[in-house]
């Protein structure tokens, strides 16, 4: 069982590294174009894919999933200074690298070698926030 | 249908673009899947805490936690791996195709026209010849690890999942995601990749 469940999370990564390569979210050049707003391409696409996860949320809500426990999500905590800090620390990233975090994965797949530099980073970065998670406003 | 009518469409499949209604929704079919197998957060950056959680020396509490609960994901994360090495690798699309003026900019900067998925000057393995290309990596790869923990979410977590799940936080990252990225995309990033190609910028 546990088995099966974890070649389930696999496949829907997959599903996801498929999508993100095939659909160019994972292109430099595509993030590039939609921070110079020069297509509807990605708007189009996290948008839709925004409504394709509420109309899921909101069937699911307080069913219980296939492993057992409840399904539900959790509240974010309204603490504002870290989304807006960290947010605009991720957003520059995002826009310099031209990818996030899973179209990273999914170009070290595609056999771009760059990429895991870029992965390296980010874990160094991760690294870094936990060093100074004490000292740091949220 | 013959299987080898089957390959071919296949073949097809896998070249081409697929578009955002396409594509989009099978991203958000992500949220729902993973919270009907397990109730299970759609969250990418999360493995960056996780893989840092396996160093088995001394590290922050933030760190201190038994990253083998957080297998799944773990696993979601190879199967994205999987899936790049499937789609980029088996199976490379035509260049991409871009807004001219976009294009037009960014062969300002000293770039080429589109060969691949990304620009071949940043990120070929020959690319990795210069230490510029090997600061610009680690500058971008920082501040996305840095920025995704302390914002609690990349794009995945907040911009997906955040918002679907109507979280006022998750709104609230995204506008800021995207603060950070017209100042990096308009203003910074220019000069970086002029200082790498040797172009105007």
């Amino acid at each position: 069982m546990r088995f099966f469940f974890g070649l389930a999370y696999f496949l829907v990564g997959v599903l996801g590294g498929v999508t993100l390569v095939q659909s160019q979210a994972a292109s430099w050049y595509r993030i590039q174009e939609m921070f110079q707003f020069g297509a509807f391409h990605m708007y189009g696409m996290i948008m839709s894919a925004i409504v394709v996860a509420m109309i899921g949320v909101w069937l699911l809500r307080g069913k219980r999933s296939l492993e057992g426990p409840e399904i539900k999500l959790n509240d974010k905590a309204r603490t504002w200074t870290r989304y807006i800090v960290g947010g605009t620390i991720f957003g520059l990233g995002w826009a310099l690298a031209g990818a996030c975090p899973g179209p990273t994965l999914a170009l070290i797949g595609a056999g771009w070698p760059a990429y895991l530099i870029l992965f390296a980073g980010m874990i160094l970065g991760t690294w870094v926030y936990g060093l100074l998670r004490e000292v740091l406003p949220h | 249908m013959s299987a080898k009518r089957e390959v071919k469409d296949l073949q097809e499949i896998m070249t081409q673009l697929w578009p955002w209604y396409v594509s989009g929704p099978l991203l958000g079919l992500i949220v729902p899947l993973l919270l009907w197998l397990g109730n299970k957060d759609f969250g990418i950056s999360a493995n960056l805490r996780h893989v840092c959680a396996m160093w088995p020396g001394k590290k922050p509490a933030f760190f201190q936690y038994d990253w083998r609960k957080e297998t799944w994901n773990l696993l979601f994360a190879l199967g994205l791996l999987a899936g790049g090495f499937l789609a980029g690798y088996l199976y490379p699309g035509d260049p991409v195709h871009l807004n001219g003026t976009v294009l037009e900019r960014i062969k300002s900067w000293g770039l080429d026209d589109p060969q691949a998925i990304v620009p071949l000057k940043l990120f070929a393995a020959s690319a990795l010849a210069s230490w510029k290309v090997w600061v610009y990596l680690l500058l971008g790869g920082f501040l996305i690890g840095f920025g995704a923990r302390y914002g609690g979410g990349c794009t995945s977590g907040h911009a997906i999942t955040g918002i679907a799940a109507l979280q006022l936080p998750s709104l609230v990252a995204v506008v800021f995601f995207f603060v950070g990225g017209l100042i990096g995309a308009w203003w910074i990033l220019p000069r970086l990749v002029a200082w790498i190609t040797g172009g105007a910028g």
